[in-house]
């Protein structure tokens, strides 16, 4: 099957614009007769499911969580980019497009982040109408702060709780239009499988997950907002329930897993402390703007420090690797997320880690405390200020920017980072990779739709800082409420689609099977056990950085655990009630195969680009190399049993000269 | 470190309760939940059900994980959920007593988990602003003072865990509506629909049966968000202005 990403004609700036103004819509009355379902209540869900509700559609929206609020979302810290250029620092939708292109190592489509670039402006006013507190100016108007890998400052926050402010705007749409009975709110339903009928997805099977109840669900089409896989590697900075489940049975029902090898790991991350780990805690970006990454130079002070017989303050100036500096004088401790954490493992790969498991770099701030000390002194007219003063201004300062970090960092590691450097390692954070789209955010199964971090469509292989929340929002509010025309208008005489036709009785009875055959496992491991398990392969041979052999090997190592699994897994309690065990014995099954499948498609791209490192394809300094004459390419995956197939769809360059990236 | 915990057990809303008490070896750099998980993984292994609790983040923002720890809500440190506690916190020998949110509007399903769907219903009665997508003038169209952006921040960071209700001894659901009152209500965006929100957010509150404030004051000092008791004495002004006037 060819893939046809539908992307409208013209020139790149008008696209959209004129494919909006000139593609088929639904008339108001025709709406009210036809329904939508929406999985998942994170930012695009919500925000998609509210506004088909305000549109007119018949809306009924899924998700496992007990409420919509508690979604994902909800823990972005940093903030959201928008090309609104307010600080007139020459941004403009052009540059916000371009910089997500180069940010995505060129493996983008550009009429897709062109459209996001364009409707982020008006994101940022959707949210502000409905009461999000971004941060603001004396003056009274929106501030903006800056974010890795840019030159402008585009990005609107809520101190350090953007993700819940923006999920609340979205829950508080969501809960008008329940409220006006636009929207049927399914909570604590979770997704198993999707219903096609003559080819078009047709409904879902739900179990309700306090008493086990499998059924069924009809609409008209059906769009996925259930986010991102990253818990495939068991330890992430993702909430505990987040999982691959809704997108992967898309997938067994033959739709494409694009780029699933494009998986993001973040530098700076508090890093694991022993084996009962359950999750991994995010420092945020912004850190490195005063932050400075360093490792002892050798490996006798690591050791020393390993062994808690020194702690860096005995490290001496000099003994120091700043090694970011050292390598990338131009952009130093501000590399982008990818660079930044292969630089943290070569380190650690050298022996040179500081924590009790030698995997951890430090972030310090003592120059800048002292930097920001001085400086407080001499504008309080202090002319000469002793070392306790400085000391006194500067730790106030930092105090004031990032005040709530160092404090939940003390409150996990107990060691106060103002007096002792910060111990940070990366952790996976984001998953690029997800279902393959077109550019009306539709699968290849016609009715089946995908937004928010769930799709592949506009991240290429590394995302940049604050981009997330930006296509979340822009695929629910934006794009979404137009593009399901297209496939709607072909629809207005299809009458309300039946839950009881045969493929729904069909998969009910594949998913019950699926399901009792889980809770009647009477092994001896626990599920958690099988999914650290499965995390740590993962990280080993699909991590950080990869190469063939390696991939292989892991490739093998999933396919025996799944076997493993199915014969030695045990789930305690019945079917028939409020279960976690059975809910996280599902989730892991599933992790189970899309982990082979991000191991078939970073063994088949034979490059590096953005988050995939192939240890093959790097130049003599260790940066990564691209091969664009090969791969210049989305690698969309078909499910099979035995061997997965591969679909390309190549990527055209049009408005954008393919560059190597440099940060040197 | 050991320690002994006595945790509630009910298989659900019908069947009785009770406590059960079980050791556990746990290490002071885990979180409290990493502590739960070792007691859940042990009992798994003995083939016996583990305890239902709920949470998500573990990052203290979804409002998910909520257990009553020797009788306070997400237990004794100050502006921490359950999910940000740590085993440092205490030492070889200790028992912790460890029970689910008990308010009549929450009722529960399994051990430690309970139903928090009244507080949906709740905003779903008026804790919004209606604006439909698209008719949003420009973000800088309305300057808003910075200190009063900063106060409805304040109010808007409430997670939803309900530990308010849990810690009122009437069951009061009055800080979590008194929150999302001020978040809305001190916005110019938000001021329009004040009056009507008012009313029908306590309305709702009431036809929930969550107990009424008496300004007992618990609510504030268990809230993981520190949510301040000033949102209550904003929401009942208004409550009164808005009964005074005409109803529309
Ligand atoms: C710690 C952290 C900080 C971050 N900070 C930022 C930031 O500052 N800026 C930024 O841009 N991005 C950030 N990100 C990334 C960003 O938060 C996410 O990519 C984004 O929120 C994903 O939104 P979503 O709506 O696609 O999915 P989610 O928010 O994950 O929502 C998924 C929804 O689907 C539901 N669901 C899933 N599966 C099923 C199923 N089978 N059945 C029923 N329902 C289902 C869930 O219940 C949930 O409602 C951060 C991520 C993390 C982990
Ligand atoms: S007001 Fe505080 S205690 Fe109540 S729901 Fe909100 S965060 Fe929880
Ligand atoms: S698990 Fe999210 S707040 Fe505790």
């Amino acid at each position: 099957m060819s893939l046809k990403n539908n992307i409208p004609k013209g020139p790149l700036a008008e696209k959209w614009t004129n494919y909006k103004s000139k593609m088929d819509l639904v008339a108001p009355n025709n709406k009210r007769r036809i329904e939508v379902i929406v999985v998942g209540t994170g930012l695009a869900g919500a925000s998609a499911a509210a506004t088909l509700g305000e549109l007119g559609y018949k809306v009924k929206a899924y998700t496992f969580h007990d409420s919509p609020r508690r979604a994902h979302s909800i823990a972005a810290q940093g903030g959201i980019n928008a090309a609104k250029n307010y600080q007139n620092d020459g941004d403009s939708i052009w540059r916000l497009f371009y910089d997500t292109i180069k940010g995505g190592d060129y493996r983008s489509r550009e009429a897709n982040v062109h459209r996001l670039a364009e409707v982020s402006t008006d994101i940022i006013d959707q949210c502000v109408a409905q009461g999000v507190p971004f941060a603001r100016e004396y003056g009274g108007l929106l501030h903006n702060r800056s974010f890795g890998g840019v030159q402008v400052s585009r990005t609107f926050y809520a101190r350090g709780q953007t993700g819940q402010q923006l999920l609340i705007g979205a829950y508080q749409a969501l809960s008008r239009q329940i409220a006006n009975g636009n929207v049927t709110m399914y909570n604590r339903h979770e997704m198993l499988d999707v219903v096609k009928i003559d080819g078009k997805a047709r409904g879902i099977i739900t179990r309700n997950l306090l008493n086990g109840k499998i059924e069924s669900h009809a609409a008209h089409c059906v769009v996925l907002a259930t986010g991102g896989y990253g818990n495939v590697f068991y330890l992430s900075t993702n909430a505990m329930g987040s999982n691959v489940t809704a997108a992967w049975r898309a997938v067994k029902r033959g739709a494409y897993m694009a780029n699933p090898c494009y998986t993001q790991i973040h530098p700076t991350c508090i890093p694991v402390s022993g084996e009962y780990q359950s999750k991994l805690t995010l420092m945020s970006e912004s850190l490195r703007n005063d932050g400075r990454v360093w490792v002892p130079k050798s490996v006798k002070d690591a050791q020393a420090i390993q062994r808690g017989e020194k702690t860096g303050l005995d490290i001496k100036e000099e003994d120091r690797d700043y090694y970011l500096e050292r390598r990338y004088p131009a952009f130093g401790n501000l590399v982008p997320r990818d660079v930044a954490s292969r630089a943290a493992k070569v380190a650690c790969d050298e022996g040179k880690g500081v924590s009790k498991t030698g995997l951890a770099v430090f972030l310090d701030f003592a120059s800048a405390i002292q930097r920001y000390g001085k400086s407080a002194a001499l504008s309080q007219g202090i002319s000469d200020p002793d070392a306790g003063t400085v000391l006194k201004l500067g730790e106030k300062v930092v105090e004031e920017k990032y005040g709530n970090l160092f404090q939940m960092y003390e409150k996990i590691t107990g060691e106060n980072p103002y007096k002792f450097p910060m111990k940070i390692y990366p952790a996976v954070h984001y998953t690029m990779g997800g279902l393959w789209v077109d550019y009306n955010l539709q699968t290849n199964i016609p009715g089946l739709f995908a937004l928010g971090e769930a799709n592949f469509s506009d991240h290429g292989a590394n995302r940049l800082g604050a981009s997330a929340l930006m296509q979340g929002l822009a695929d629910g509010y934006f794009v979404i409420p137009y593009t399901i025309g297209t496939f709607l208008s072909h629809e207005i005489r299809t009458p309300m689609i039946s839950n009881e036709t045969p493929e729904f009785k069909a998969a009910e009875k594949e998913v019950k099977e699926r399901i009792q055959r889980l809770a009647n496992s009477q092994g001896n491991q626990t599920v958690e056990s099988f999914h650290r398990r499965l995390g740590k392969i993962m990280w080993e041979y699909c991590g950080m950085s990869r190469n063939e052999e390696g991939l292989k090997k892991g490739r093998q190592m999933i396919r025996e655990l799944r076997k493993e699994f199915y014969s030695d897994v045990y789930v305690p309690g019945s079917d028939t009630e409020y279960n976690p065990e059975l809910e996280k014995a599902a989730r892991v099954a599933d992790f189970l195969e899309m982990g082979e499948v991000m191991m078939l498609d970073a063994l088949n791209r034979n490059e590096s680009c953005g988050g995939h490192f192939r240890e093959e394809f790097q130049s003599q300094e260790g940066e990564a190399q691209r091969n664009d004459a090969d791969y210049t390419y989305v690698a969309a995956w078909e499910w099979d049993d035995e061997n997965p197939i591969l679909h390309k769809e190549d990527l055209e360059f049009e408005n954008v000269e393919l560059k190597t990236r440099s940060y040197k | 470190m050991k320690l002994k915990l006595r945790v509630w057990r009910q298989k659900n809303n019908q069947a009785k309760g009770g406590f059960e008490v079980y050791n556990v070896e746990a290490d002071e750099h885990m979180s409290f939940l990493e502590m739960m998980d070792v007691l859940n993984e042990e009992l798994i292994s003995k083939k016996k059900e583990p305890v239902a609790f709920e949470h998500d983040c573990r990052e203290g923002i979804c409002g998910t994980c909520n257990m009553v720890i020797d009788g306070r809500p997400h237990g004794p440190q100050k502006g921490t959920t359950v999910c940000q506690l740590h085993m440092r916190h205490y030492k070889d020998g200790d028992t912790i007593t460890i029970e689910p949110w008990r308010v009549s509007s929450f009722p529960l399903i399994k051990d430690l988990v309970v139903d928090r769907s009244a507080y949906d219903r709740i905003i779903q009665a008026g804790g919004y602003i209606s604006v439909n997508t698209g008719q949003a003038p420009d973000g800088n169209a309305i300057p808003i003072d910075k200190e009063v952006s900063s106060e409805a921040f304040d109010a808007a960071t409430c997670i939803g865990c309900g530990a308010c209700a849990a810690a009122c001894p009437n069951g009061s659901a009055m800080l979590f509506t008194a929150a999302k009152v001020a978040h809305l209500g001190k916005l110019p965006q938000g001021k329009v629909e004040h009056k009507k929100r008012v009313q029908k957010m306590v309305g709702q509150m009431d036809k929930e049966g969550f107990g009424f404030c008496s300004n007992v004051g618990a609510c504030e000092v268990e809230c993981p968000k520190e949510i301040s008791t000033e949102n209550i004495a904003m929401l009942n002004r208004s409550y009164l202005g808005s009964m005074l006037s005409t109803n529309d």
